[in-house]
């Protein structure tokens, strides 16, 4: 796991265990504003562009599945 | 005469489901599919008579476009593919304005119908009433259409189908009988949930066979669905109807009893009906998607959207939030705002200009009017002060000692969200924006017990066995309903591993509780699913 991306969200939402948590939007971590302001830091951080199609709970539901989006979309370029 | 009229007429539960059962139950997966998709069409027919051919043309419209989308979108890859490298990117974005191009005039074709067929008259009287004010003698003739059943909700649907397609989320489905079923499946098609195409298209199209599960799991949820609302809802209506009718004659304390009432009213009629709509594709094999999950356990107003008529919720923040405040504009609004205004301030400015965009277009769907207007910018505003005093609350928490997740802080939370959930439904249910206000107005400045001493306020349409019958269906469904959220308590999987004669006592116990205290009969008015009119 990425500790930037740790630093990230416990920026955004100090209130969730990034290393436990698999519901980050299920159980009402994360909520729309909240995932714009990780969209935009992700985006910002990592140089990558994250379209609306890959906004979904699967992919921000833990921080490996945020890391996993990430690295995707940074190998596709 | 028997007539279908809703999901709870007698003429729906004991003659049109069980025929589209028993047919379902002896027919091939064909014969199933055909079954699902005739029956659709008769209830629609029994409930909006010709506006049915407004469906049909909905299913038209996203099979051709969708087709039309995928047509491009296919011609746009080859050509890419078989391009120049340099010339790929021109290729890509020529192919892109006329995807646009075909998605804006799809969806201007569905929404510019349920545009003029539900806010016409809405239209036309505010433009007269502007004319006035300016003095002019012109006033413009209403027009008077019909609007059929359930069209707020299928042109969601259907527009979620087509926005799916446009981004590659799904093939365009060549099948225009699946996509027939996918928009028009009856349980569903009066008040949601509003499903996505990959959600429900495959599992009804799969047509399962009939099974003793589903059927009997199907049918406990079904009952469970008619106890919320013929024994809660409906109970509740007569009161909260003569209350909100002549607010003037009653004082702050009966408006406040009311408002509650009514909250609870909506909560178990919505999602009585969602209980019986689940229940019903259950019995045909098909899972819809939850739009309730214990919304009055919400400890904000952003996660009681999240439990509230949920699919509604996800359709604006898929299908507007998120494209709104991730266009590249508003990323380049967002990316200044970090900069000058932080990680949590900065996002809200683009966030806020989106979330606008979503609460107007939440409370204008929910209805033509002032008062729904006014309930969309209310939850706007509630969710935007939320969001700026986060920070704060967390701040004064952490310097105070007290732990946000410690029992009575969530439950003070609780009860905070409920009454601003109250406050809102007020302005949702009153006769108008003026009535809404005056009524809110009158619980502070006209606030006295005397209709509780005198016991005048049992005079209103609730007596007392009818608050007893309230009080104790209440009491056992919040009971049911920390259990499921706090150990994660599953009622009917419960039910399921007891012996055969504890589940049927439980099933008759159920039946006979909505037989005895249903609210239906004399000295009660049917009242029709109340979200089936929006």
């Amino acid at each position: 796991m990425d500790k930037k991306l740790l630093e990230i969200l416990e920026d955004i939402q100090p209130e969730a265990n990034y290393l436990t948590c698999k519901d980050l939007i299920d159980g009402h971590y994360l909520d729309s504003l909240s995932i714009l302001a990780l969209v935009a830091e992700l985006e910002e951080e990592y140089d990558i562009t994250i379209p609306t199609v890959e906004i979904v709970p699967v992919n921000f539901n833990s921080a490996q599945a945020i890391w996993e989006l990430v690295q995707r979309l940074q190998e596709e370029g | 005469m028997l007539i279908i009229s809703s999901y709870f007429s007698l003429a729906f539960l004991v003659i049109f489901l069980p025929i589209t059962v028993g047919l379902y139950g002896v027919l091939p997966q064909m014969g199933r599919r055909l079954v699902l998709l005739g029956a659709s069409y008769v209830f629609f027919w029994a409930i909006s008579g010709k506006l049915l051919v407004y469906l049909l043309l909905a299913t038209l419209l996203i099979h051709y476009f969708g087709l039309w989308l995928a047509e491009i979108q296919r011609r746009s890859d080859a050509l890419v593919a078989a391009g120049e490298k340099a010339d790929r990117r021109r290729l890509r974005r020529q192919a892109q304005t006329r995807e646009r191009a075909v998605m804006a005039l799809a969806f201007l074709s569905l929404m510019g119908i349920l545009v003029t067929l539900k806010y016409a008259v809405f239209f036309t009287v505010n433009v007269n009433d502007l004319l006035q004010a300016l003095g002019s003698t012109v006033q413009l003739t209403p027009p008077a259409f019909l609007m059929p059943i359930g069209i707020s909700f299928y042109t969601l649907q259907a527009t979620s189908y087509l926005f799916d397609v446009y981004r590659r989320k799904i093939p365009a489905d060549t099948n225009l009988l699946r996509l027939a079923l996918f928009l028009s499946f009856f349980p569903q098609i009066m008040e949601g949930p509003i499903c996505r195409y990959e959600q429900t298209a495959g599992q009804l199209w799969q047509a399962p066979r009939l099974t003793y599960h589903n059927l009997s799991f199907g049918l406990q949820r079904l009952l469970f669905g008619v106890m919320k609302k013929l024994v809660i809802a409906d109970r509740l209506n007569l009161f909260v109807r003569t209350v909100f009718q002549g607010y003037e004659n009653y004082d702050g304390f009966v408006i406040a009893v009311a408002v509650v009432c009514y909250t609870i009213q909506l909560y178990m009629d919505f999602s009585g009906t969602m209980d019986l709509v689940m229940g019903t594709g259950e019995i045909f094999g098909v899972t819809l998607p939850e739009n309730f999950r214990r919304p009055f356990f919400s400890k904000s107003i952003s996660e009681f959207w999240q439990r509230w008529h949920i699919t509604l919720g996800t359709w604006f923040k898929d299908y507007v939030f998120y494209p709104l405040s991730m266009a590249k504009p508003m990323k380049k609004l967002t990316s200044r705002a970090r900069k000058v205004m932080g990680n949590h301030f900065g996002p809200l400015v683009a966030g806020s200009i989106a979330l606008f965009c979503v609460w107007l277009g939440n409370g204008l769907w929910h209805g033509a009017g002032w008062h729904y207007i006014f309930f969309g910018m209310y939850h706007f505003a509630l969710i935007l002060l939320e969001n700026l005093f986060d920070p704060f609350a967390l701040r004064a928490a952490q310097a105070l000692g007290i732990s946000r997740s410690a029992l009575p802080y969530r439950w003070m939370q609780i009860a905070r969200t409920a009454v601003l959930v109250c406050i809102g439904e007020l302005f949702f249910r009153a006769n108008g924006l003026w009535a809404g206000l005056a009524m809110f107005r009158k619980i502070f400045t006209d606030f006295q017990l005397t209709t509780l001493w005198d016991h005048s306020i049992l005079s209103l349409g609730l007596d007392k066995y009818d608050v007893l019958v309230l009080g104790v269906s209440l009491i056992l469904l919040f009971v049911l309903a920390l259990f499921q959220e706090e150990k994660g308590f599953r009622l009917r999987q419960a039910l399921a591993q007891r012996p055969l004669a504890v589940r049927w006592l439980c099933y008759y116990g159920l039946i006979l509780f909505v037989v005895i205290f249903g609210a239906y009969g004399a000295g009660y008015l049917p009242v029709d699913p109340m979200y089936a009119s929006f």
